[in-house]
């Protein structure tokens, strides 16, 4: 029940007016944990500066992005071994009703972003005092 | 414009064709909270060569300095990390699970002798670099031509 909490989005129209000086887009993977309070979703940004990532929640529609500059610039080199490519990360999820968007924090370590989307009130769990009936 | 899943790999029609195979499990299966992202056991290298250097470099989000081993023995360059759970991970409710996770090592042999002594690796923003100068050996030598 709780999967559609925090939900992918593929739009690609917004994709679209994003795109930068890179000719790929590529999607970082992502992981997404529930704690009792809140959900802590970790996204992998390998070569982004902190100051290139871009969060942002609109209209409940969290988008990530971050700007990748490419590394290996010199010219006059060969290349050996080609095994992944690098450009800016995107990606889009659907929020819903469930996030305390006020309380969303967002940082940075070691080419990781670590979102927090505390739970809204009425989403965390309660606990309900028993009495025993006099 | 299509989202470029995270790993490329070399273009041959057989790559083509998985990667369409691919694409279509991965739009059906989207529904179903499949991976989108897929997964690989060790990060991906890339190599190349300037000058009198190799430059290895791979893509290690999440590893500091301390869960990364690096080491190059005559042609050969080794790197080893390890992304250390979280303490009670197992028990955590994941709603996606696509970031690497778990221990791995590559082990990369270049074409001419390195000078080990002068490996330089530097890890930024979960990027690591390793800078490998030839061995003197191995460098290329300009011979002066001088007529007879």
């Amino acid at each position: 029940m709780q999967t559609d909490v925090i939900e992918q989005c593929d739009c690609d129209d917004v994709a679209q007016s994003e795109r930068r000086q890179t000719d790929t887009t590529f999607m970082p993977g992502v992981d997404i944990v529930e704690l009792d309070n809140e959900y802590v979703l970790r996204a992998d940004l390998p070569g982004a500066k902190p100051d290139d990532i871009d969060v942002q929640l609109d209209r409940g529609m969290l988008t990530l992005h971050a700007r990748v500059e490419t590394r290996q610039t010199a010219h006059q080199t060969r290349s050996l071994l080609h095994e992944y490519g690098v450009g800016d990360f995107h990606r889009e999820f659907k929020v819903g009703d469930a996030i305390d968007t006020a309380g969303i924090v967002a940082e940075t370590a070691n080419g990781v972003l670590t979102l927090r989307l505390p739970k809204a009130a009425a989403a965390r769990p309660q606990r309900i005092d028993v009495r025993p009936t006099t | 414009m299509l989202l470029a899943r995270r790993y490329r790999f070399p273009m041959s029609p057989f790559n083509e064709l998985q990667r369409e195979f691919g694409r279509l499990f991965n739009n059906v299966l989207s529904d179903f909270d499949a991976c989108p992202v897929p997964r690989r056991a060790a990060p991906g290298i890339n190599v190349w060569e300037a000058g009198d250097n190799f430059y290895a470099e791979a893509e290690v989000p999440g590893l500091g300095m301390d869960d990364l081993e690096v080491f190059v023995v005559g042609n050969e360059l080794t790197i080893k990390g390890r992304w250390n759970a979280e303490r009670d991970d197992d028990q955590r409710v994941f709603h996606r699970r696509e970031r690497q996770r778990g221990a791995f090592t590559r082990v990369l042999t270049l074409p001419v002798d390195l000078d080990a002594e002068k490996v330089n690796a530097v890890l930024k923003d979960g990027v690591l670099t390793v800078t490998l100068p030839k061995a003197e050996t191995a460098r290329t030598r300009k011979i002066a031509v001088k007529s007879a």
